[in-house]
């Protein structure tokens, strides 16, 4: 049995976790909260710097709590990027410390592919299209030739900076999203505004200034509803073409913005009516989790893969399509 | 004869013709989702017969419905099951003639391009656009090299191959190139 430590803290969330090949045994999380606007880099990394001694401590409590010696764990697992570079600066030199003092191998973990793997071990499926939907990423993934495949991704900003960057303009606190989703709930027509696929990717600064342009005209919760509508729409028409392009037969949602009750229905009649199967992870597993990071550094570790202390700088804009897939045997090539 | 379903619309063989019928999507709202069925519809006809004047084959329109279009059946295979470098080179001098005549096709894959007769033919042209600015032409090619990326192994050579075809039908072709390693670097995590 492999037990790995891992730490997440690209952005807004800072959440250490340990886990096992069969479940997670202990998580702490302590979160960010502007109190003005969105999130300030600067201040993120401060919170992140005051709260991780503390956060690993009460891990490793609860952790020895239920039992167990921090003798058991094989490695220390950190999100090494995408992220805001002074977050992830914060989180790594928290991991090499604890890699340092426990005497144990270093792992780091890209983000994106922490999202995918804890969707895979948490919900049946196996060799899905991803939807990633968070602030700052929205891309669409697979898994072929031994990497993390982009199948589409967004040209500008992702969709739930988007969602924020309007809200804040229409004069809602932030995050934005879920109140978005409320107004939407309470629309009564539907506003045209812009749609834009190009190909495999998608943008959404175009249509985020559209809809604050169609406050003038008409009700935040049309204007709420219209945007979700247009937003999500153009994001399930890629998924599906991912899915006609692979030839794959799961959808796996993941990512913060996962949480919006009509993205959710939108995959899923799209899945229905392609004769796909549609999975969400519970929750706790969707917004950026430690126990995402823990378990992708035990998949990581169990198939040979750690980082030297000394080449563990963190990169602000890693591409998941750059990390060899190590944990997961190539599939017969079919093209 | 049913030939082929994907993601947005349903192609078959009737009468010696293809019939191509954008299929309603139900997780869509009704008005957005006529809107971009009819919108696509009309746009794919006409692009398709502007392209094969700037010396792309395409194949030849026969009729127009609002979701449907009837055209020539080509009998060919996909490219993505045949593709070599030399095809590549020919596919850079295709999308720089059709970028030369102002078009952008917006759904460049290897799935999207039919080789017949050692001609290869574009075909849907669904999210094509007319737009003769560097960065649209630079997303177009981005969205190609991606699906190079993710679907052939050799995926560095066969760029290489496209980069030579397709500086040799567009004046600004290493413009348009540098963009799309400016464009992959851009819209990750800000």
């Amino acid at each position: 049995m492999t037990t790995v430590l891992g730490i997440e803290g690209t952005a807004w969330n800072l959440s250490a976790a340990i886990v096992d090949e069969d479940d997670v045994i202990a998580e702490v999380t302590e979160t960010y909260r502007p109190k003005t606007g969105g999130i300030h880099p600067r201040e993120a990394a401060q919170h992140h710097a005051l709260y991780a001694s503390d956060v690993i401590e009460r891990l490793l409590r609860e952790y020895q709590d239920k039992g167990y010696s921090p003798q058991n764990i094989d490695a220390i697992a950190f999100s090494q990027g995408p992220g805001l570079g002074a977050c992830l600066r914060t989180v790594a030199t928290s991991a090499r410390a604890l890699a340092l003092l426990l005497d144990i191998p270093l792992v780091g973990v890209n983000h994106c592919i922490g999202h995918v793997e804890i969707g895979r071990w948490k919900t049946p499926a196996i060799d899905p299209v991803v939807l990633y939907v968070s602030g700052g990423n929205s891309q669409v993934l697979g898994h072929r030739a031994g990497k993390y495949r982009i199948f589409g991704e967004t040209l500008d900003i992702g969709i739930g900076n988007a969602l924020d960057k309007f809200a804040r303009g229409a004069g809602l606190t932030h995050p934005g999203g879920p109140k978005v989703e409320e107004y939407a709930r309470k629309a009564t027509s539907y506003v045209k505004m812009p749609y834009v696929v190009k190909g495999m990717d998608f943008s959404f600064s175009g249509l985020s200034t559209a809809a604050t342009d169609a406050l003038k005209d008409n009700s935040l919760e049309d204007v709420c509803y219209s945007f979700q509508e247009n937003a999500f729409a153009m994001l399930v028409e890629v998924t599906e073409r991912a899915l006609a392009h692979t030839g794959k037969s799961e959808v796996l949602l993941a990512g913060g913005v996962g949480a919006n009750m009509r993205l959710r229905e939108m995959l899923d009649v799209m899945c229905e009516d392609r004769g796909a199967s549609f999975y969400v992870p519970e929750k706790r597993f969707m917004g950026d989790n430690g126990a995402m990071i823990a378990y992708t550094g035990l998949l990581m570790f169990d198939s040979g893969t750690t980082l030297p202390i000394e080449s563990s700088h963190v990169d602000p804009s890693f591409r998941p399509d750059t990390v060899d897939v190590t944990w997961i045997a190539d599939e017969q090539e079919v093209l | 004869m049913y030939l082929q379903s994907g993601a947005e619309a349903v192609v078959s063989l009737k009468d010696g013709f293809i019939i191509k019928d954008r299929i309603p999507k139900r997780y869509r709202v009704a008005e957005l989702d006529e809107r971009i069925r009819k919108e696509r519809t009309r746009a794919e006809a006409r692009l398709m017969s502007d392209a094969r004047r700037c010396g792309v084959p395409t194949p030849i329109i026969h009729d127009i419905y609002d979701f449907t279009i009837e055209m020539e059946y080509i009998d060919g295979k996909p490219v993505k099951y045949v593709i070599d470098e030399r095809m590549c080179k020919l596919m850079g001098k295709l999308i720089g003639r059709l970028h030369s005549g102002g078009i952008i096709h917006g759904d460049l894959t290897t799935s999207n391009m039919l080789y017949s007769g050692d001609r290869i033919y574009l075909i849907d042209f669904g999210l094509a656009y007319v737009d003769g600015s560097v960065e649209s032409r630079g997303v177009d090619i981005h969205v190609l090299f991606q699906t190079l990326e993710s679907t052939h192994p050799d995926h560095e050579v066969l760029i290489k191959a496209f980069s030579r075809g397709y500086r040799i039908t567009l004046d600004m072709a290493d413009e348009v190139l540098d963009r799309v390693k400016e464009i992959e670097k851009r819209g990750r995590y800000a």
